[in-house]
């Protein structure tokens, strides 16, 4: 990686400009503007040539780590590939120069799309109807469980206040149970890293509405009791929200419908080969059983029997989740993903995806420790080196980076002290897998024969260890905190 | 391997009790800021409020996780150590020296609950 650090404001000179602006014909001046109004110092812009610009951040973007540099196996995460045919596709004027106020009649492409991947997608999950409308995926979190409370509030049944979140769960769970103002109910894992179902079977009663499960769960383990605990909670007339986190591990393999539950929400993000993170917008689509279509966030797409696709509003709706119809960029980009795999390639995605994990994992499960044993799904926990001599999760992090690997997700799941969580995704060769192997045994060597070094890792990257707490407690967000 | 100290009373959440008289002062054990990492935020009741055995009375948040405090006593918060507003690394550089809540203790039969520094020890190599 290229070492650069300066900022744009360190290239300007006075009077240097990247531009020139047309006469201003109207003889319009800022005088023009209320005194209170006008600025009365300048405004402090950089003030650069083109060129400064241009390299300026092309620089930048070369001390970036992407998965178009490389490998990045950050658990949890679905850092697979982001296809370029999708970037074309989200680009066609068509669809780019859409305005979202422009009438229905001259929309109905767009609105087919919307309506076409809403139904793709219900058909990849066994649900019956999806909005799309959602821009994450704590967004879609919170959107199903709006429709959940939505759903008891219309049967008369307002007593359901509890949603039960496992302790394996991502934290955006029990945040969204609490953004919507229902309390959280923790469920503790078993031994296995699955649910307690015993224990689970103590909390249900009529104050619960539902329970929040990612399958496979965060330790990459298929919860095998699913269906035993949709009957249970079914049976105390609660319902079951499936996080679509980890979907990329059943991708046409397995439906969240017919494993029992009754709301989910995909991230499109990660499934669906859509940049992920700093790299572009997300979108966490929210599908449901036909029992709860008319609970779903208006406006929803419809197709009328004419062939026509009109925008529809739902009196039962639970409300409007965004100002228009989501990231709709987006939702191009995974429609064309979908596309371009077609019926049997999807069928893949899972089975590769699972492989990849457990191929890394049984050839490093000598050097780290792996707390739990057995078949994974697409990701898995390391807790920390087998052999304990000082060195730690976050020491083999770093020192990945010098070997020109993104880290995995350290220190989660917090169910172990030192949690290295892998997710390889089904796009990598074996060749990139093997020489992902290859270092983390080289480091595992190192952390023997150089403890030292790896405390100190990384050494061939722009920036090695930054002081976190300081960045969380004082941060300096802009060019003027820094004089 | 983590410190415990001699003459504290400990809870299974992690956090220490002094007792001074039918005072409690707690705080968080050297395990816990080790486990959670450099503490950047301690969230902390205020002065009065009850705060019940068992019970969440606040949380620590680090630069990996974010965790709740369990007070291990019931009864009425006579002070909060307001140093950690501005200094909340402290609980990582003294964790025995730094307490959180000053409790006056409702009952305090409840520190029987509690263990002792080698129970403590024994119950932290076990986890």
């Amino acid at each position: 990686m290229k070492y650069y650090n300066k900022l744009i404001f360190d290239l300007s000179k006075p009077g240097r400009s990247g531009y020139s602006l047309p006469e201003n014909p109207w003889g319009v001046t800022a005088d023009a503007l209320p005194e209170d109004l006008r600025r009365k110092t300048p405004a402090g812009l950089p003030q650069v040539s083109e060129p400064d610009v241009v390299r300026h951040y092309t620089n930048l973007s070369q001390m970036n780590f992407g998965v178009d540099t490389g490998f990045y196996p950050l658990g949890s995460c679905t850092m697979k590939y982001n296809p370029k045919i999708n970037e074309l596709v989200a680009s066609m004027p068509g669809f780019s120069a859409l305005h979202p106020l422009q009438p229905e009649w001259t929309v109905q492409g767009a609105l087919k799309l919307y309506y076409d991947l809403s139904k793709a997608l219900a058909t990849l999950t066994g649900m019956s109807d999806f909005s799309l409308n959602q821009f994450a995926g704590a967004h879609g979190e919170l959107t199903g469980l709006m429709i959940m409370r939505q759903y008891h509030r219309l049967r008369g049944d307002s007593g359901r206040t509890k949603v039960i979140v496992p302790d394996s769960a991502h934290g955006t769970n029990p945040a969204s149970a609490a953004v919507c103002g229902l309390s959280v109910v923790q469920v503790r894992s078993l031994e296995d890293g699955t649910i307690d179902v015993g224990a689970l079977e103590g909390l249900l009663d009529d104050s619960v509405a539902g329970i929040m499960m990612t399958n496979p769960n965060t330790l990459g383990l298929f919860e095998t009791h699913v269906r035993e605990i949709a009957d249970l909670v079914h049976g105390c007339g609660g319902l079951l929200y499936y996080d679509g986190a980890n979907m990329n591990a059943l991708l046409g393999q397995v439906r969240p419908g017919d494993m029992g539950f009754d709301i989910m929400h995909l991230n499109l993000h990660k499934t669906f080969s859509t940049p992920h993170g700093g790299g572009g917008p997300g979108s966490g689509p929210v599908g449901v059983t036909s029992a709860l279509a008319h609970c779903l966030p208006y406006p929803r797409v419809v197709r009328k029997n004419d062939g026509k696709y009109a925008l529809l509003t739902d009196k039962d709706s639970c409300g409007r989740i965004s100002g228009f119809m989501g990231n709709f960029g987006v939702l191009l980009k995974a429609y064309a993903y979908i596309l371009m795999l077609g019926k049997q390639n999807v069928k893949n995605v899972g089975p590769y995806a699972v492989l990849a994990a457990n191929y890394i994992k049984e050839s490093l499960k000598d050097c780290y420790k792996l707390p739990i044993k057995g078949l994974c799904k697409h990701e898995f926990v390391f807790d920390g080196l087998a052999e304990d001599n000082g060195v730690t999760t976050l020491d083999v992090a770093k020192r990945l980076l010098d070997y020109g690997f993104h880290a995995p997700t350290v220190y989660f799941p917090l169910l172990f002290h030192q949690s290295m969580m892998i997710e390889p995704t089904e796009t990598e060769s074996k060749e990139t897998l093997d020489a992902f192997i290859g270092v983390m045994r080289k480091i595992a060597e190192e952390a023997k024969s150089d403890p030292e070094m790896l405390r100190s890792a990384p050494h061939n990257t722009p920036v090695g260890r930054p002081d976190e707490t300081s960045a969380a407690t004082h941060p300096v967000l802009k060019y003027s905190d820094m004089q | 391997m983590s410190k415990t100290i001699e003459g504290l009373y400990y809870s299974q959440s992690h956090e220490w009790v002094k007792v001074e008289g039918n005072t409690a002062f707690v705080g968080i054990t050297d395990y816990a800021q080790e486990a959670l990492g450099s503490v950047v935020y301690v969230d902390m009741p205020q002065q009065d409020d009850q705060v019940n055995a068992g019970e969440e009375f606040g949380a620590v948040e680090s630069v990996k996780a974010a965790s709740d405090l369990v007070s291990p006593v019931s009864g009425t918060v006579v002070d909060v150590n307001s140093g950690l507003e501005d200094s909340p690394s402290l609980l990582n550089e003294k964790p025995y020296g730094t307490w959180i809540i000053k409790v006056e203790m409702s009952e305090p039969s409840q520190l029987d609950n509690l263990m002792d520094a080698k129970a403590y020890a024994e119950y932290c190599e076990n986890l």
